[in-house]
């Protein structure tokens, strides 16, 4: 392999690290234009960006803004590459189709966005609803793209019912184990999870990361 | 015989100043500059006809409103500065006046430790009851935030059981967080309107009043804003309780943060104002860092601390009572991370006089109930009270004549203006001051004591009842609520 080819790789990473949306997708282009394999330019190069910020994240070394940065840069270049892979007929193998989202009633944000972003750094491929969505939302949107995983996030009392209803639908349109549901919250406990059939729960996002790739088989 | 004294901090003799004068002009500046240029949402229908009546830039579809500076200062104006929130036993009413800082419970929890098995378990409607009783016996709290969530009772009207228990078990008055909806906020005013004996005892004598929170950053929540629209009709004291958090929900920075949640409550008190001229409100806040490692929001750390001073600058500068997060803690247990945190945040919100504290009792970011904490935190206040009271300097204070007699050498104890001032001096329920043997023989602590003590009151102490009558109206409009 060329030395050009491998610093190309470093940078792609290294924007990755960065959180620099603008020089990722600069790299991404250039990855198109000089014809390098789409699916090379995200393996071994922004991928390897992706996983040096969660290590240094689960070592405690990494803050959540450079998590989510990294996060973004990594969107905005697979995004530049997309039309290149489709044109190729690949895909990139993801571990997964995610839906998330926090139950209708409730306007808690922050620890669904956590656990999506979590998600998306460990190779899934996730698609985040937003809070207050009405069960037929996430059901529609799991069958429309496929997804194997649906995140509810709840974090009132009043509305956690919600999530019961969301598996009884489910069930009702015999959906399950097609698609496991994973649940989480502030008044979210394992007794709740087990009794409202879910398949699991986490107190927080890298716990969540390890129930889904247990929920996919991927652990 | 039921306590009926609480304990407040009035007439300070300690100050603190964590912003000056210019640095709160610089904030409002950018907080008016925030709703006039990025605007605030709210989705909320009746909001929004309120804001489009007075002339500012509402966009319907994303719910976003730009206002200008001289509507919202005007607004503001109308904002009355003092009042007294109500209790069941008038001797227990509280004075918003800004001379006096009284101390509610924490609210909405939602697991409790087990006052006999010490094990954490989901919270219940007896347990509302069971603290709103210990609440009632303790001079240290004034008034009740709904404590933990009666996750036994049917959602749709949870916050009307919630309110029902606390005034069936205690005379003070009660603030509650979980009246989040119209057909709750309505139910809850048909329930004030009995216990008050008519629509305009109600108004004279308010014995609840609303926290809603915000939605940071710059934004509300649509059954929230509809609830405090209807409190705000019936004079019931509302306010909005920006719980914005550095990294997250706000900026890194604290001023940033700060200007974040301001906006946000002044909007809405803004709207209350333009809605019902006049009506009572107040500004509430649980400021905070968010932890960079997790993401986790739990209160404390000394970002927390600065916030809880800073707020009450705020408040004071737009002249309305504040109530004020302290007491947050992330800590699991009662530990020396819940003194610590309890006992700064608690300090710095009371220095500068926030009229209301929330709230003792709460560990793990305000989700998991403790009566030990609950008691420990009460002997916090009541330490940071007679702090408060700071060095009385007079000519019996400085005691000549007693200082002549000791003369060098000998002790103070035989003099009678020692025995006259004994009671001057604190005296803790909770601090261990034993000798060692004495402390290695049992190895208890305070936990032990605080716990013993929430238990003495929970087997003795009988609050003065609320009238059957009452209770089956207050059953009747339950009822209605609840889902057939
Ligand atoms: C910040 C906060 C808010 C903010 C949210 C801002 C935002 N943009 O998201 C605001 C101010 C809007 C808010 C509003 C309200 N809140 Co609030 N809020 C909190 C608080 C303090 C922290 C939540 C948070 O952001 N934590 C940080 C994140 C990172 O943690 P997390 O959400 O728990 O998520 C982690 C895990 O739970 C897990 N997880 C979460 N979701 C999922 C999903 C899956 C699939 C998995 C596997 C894992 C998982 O992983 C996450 C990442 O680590 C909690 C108390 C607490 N400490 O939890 C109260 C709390 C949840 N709120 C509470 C209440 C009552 C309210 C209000 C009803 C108050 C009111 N009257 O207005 C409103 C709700 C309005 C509505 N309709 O939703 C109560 C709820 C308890 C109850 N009795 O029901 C709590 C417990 C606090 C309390 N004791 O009062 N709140």
């Amino acid at each position: 392999m060329s030395e050009d080819i491998e610093k190309l790789y470093k940078d792609m990473a290294q924007s990755i690290i960065d959180g620099d949306s603008d020089i990722s997708v600069e790299l991404a282009q250039k990855a198109i234009a000089i014809n390098m394999p789409p699916l090379d330019a995200i393996t071994k190069g922004f991928v390897v960006g992706v996983n040096y910020i969660g290590d240094q994240f689960g070592l405690g070394e990494a803050f959540l803004p450079e998590l989510v940065m990294a996060g973004e840069a990594m969107k905005a270049a697979v995004a530049t590459l997309e039309p290149e892979l489709l044109k190729l007929g690949e895909a990139r193998e993801t571990m997964g189709r995610v839906v998330l989202a926090t139950v209708e009633g409730d306007i808690h944000e922050i620890g669904k966005t956590l656990v999506g972003t979590m998600l998306s750094a460990s190779g899934f491929e996730v698609t985040d609803l937003g809070v207050d969505q009405p069960a037929e939302k996430i059901i529609g949107k799991a069958l429309e793209i496929n997804a194997s995983i649906i995140g509810l996030s709840a974090l009132l009392t009043t509305t956690m019912v919600r999530q019961r209803e969301l598996i009884e639908e489910l069930d009702k349109e015999n959906l399950r184990p097609r698609i496991k549901v994973m649940v989480g919250g502030a008044p979210i406990t394992r007794d709740w999870a087990t009794k409202i059939k879910a398949d699991g729960t986490s107190e927080d996002a890298v716990g969540a990361v390890k129930l889904a790739k247990e929920l996919v088989g991927k652990a | 015989m039921s306590h009926k004294k609480i304990k407040t901090i009035s007439d300070p003799k300690i100050k603190l100043e964590v912003l000056t004068k210019e640095e709160i002009i610089k904030i409002h500046e950018a907080t008016l500059n925030i709703i006039e240029n990025v605007g605030i949402r709210f989705p909320s229908k009746r909001a929004l006809e309120i804001w489009e009546a007075v002339g500012a830039d509402v966009n319907h579809d994303k719910k976003i409103v730009k206002v200008k500076p001289y509507l919202i200062e005007d607004a503001l104006k109308q904002c009355p500065p003092k009042y007294v929130l109500a209790a069941r036993d008038p001797q227990q009413d509280l004075p918003l006046d800004g001379n006096h800082v009284c101390l509610g419970t924490d609210g909405c929890g939602v697991e409790v430790i087990d006052i006999n098995t010490g094990e954490k378990r989901t919270t219940e409607l007896q347990d509302v009851r069971d603290i709103s009783r210990v609440a009632d016996a303790t001079e240290e709290v004034a008034f009740h935030w709904v404590p933990v969530s009666a996750q036994d009772t049917p959602a749709e009207a949870r916050g009307l059981h919630e309110l029902k228990a606390v005034w069936e078990n205690s005379t003070k008055h009660v603030q509650t967080e979980s009246i989040y909806n119209v057909e709750e906020a309505k139910a809850s005013m048909e329930m004030l309107e009995i216990l008050a004996g008519g629509k305009d005892k109600l108004r004279e004598r308010p014995m609840l009043s609303l926290m809603q929170c915000t939605a940071p950053p710059l934004g509300h929540d649509g059954g929230s804003l509809d609830a405090a629209l209807i409190a705000a009709e019936y004079g019931v004291p509302t306010g909005f309780m920006t719980m914005s958090s550095c990294l997250t929900t706000g900026p890194a920075t604290m001023a940033g943060t700060l200007a974040v949640g301001n906006a946000e409550v002044v909007a809405a008190t803004a709207l209350l104002q333009l809605a019902y001229p006049g009506a009572p409100v107040f500004y509430a806040a649980a400021l905070t860092a968010t932890d960079p490692r997790s993401g986790a929001y739990t209160g404390g750390g000394p970002e927390d601390f600065l916030f809880g001073a800073a707020v009450n600058a705020l408040s004071d500068f737009y002249n309305i009572p504040l109530s004020m997060g302290s007491f947050a803690t992330g800590a699991k247990e009662p530990n020396w991370q819940a003194g610590l945190e309890g006992g700064l945040s608690t300090f710095m919100a009371s220095v500068v006089m926030s009229d209301m504290l929330l709230g003792c009792g709460f560990l793990h970011g305000s989700r998991i109930w403790s009566y030990a904490e609950m008691m420990m935190d009460c002997e916090i206040f009541s330490i940071i009270h007679k702090m408060m009271q700071g060095i009385v300097v007079d000519e019996e204070t400085l005691a000549m004549d007693s200082i002549a007699s000791v003369g060098p050498g000998g002790h103070f104890l035989a003099q009678k203006h020692t025995r006259n001032h004994t009671r001057d001096l604190f005296m803790p329920q909770f601090l261990d001051r034993r000798p060692y043997t004495l402390w290695e023989d049992k190895k208890d602590d305070a936990r032990d004591w605080a716990t013993a003590k929430a238990k003495k009151i929970l087997k003795e102490h009988q609050p003065d009842p609320l009238d059957e009558k009452i209770s089956k109206e207050f059953e009747r409009i339950i009822k209605s609520v609840e889902k057939k």
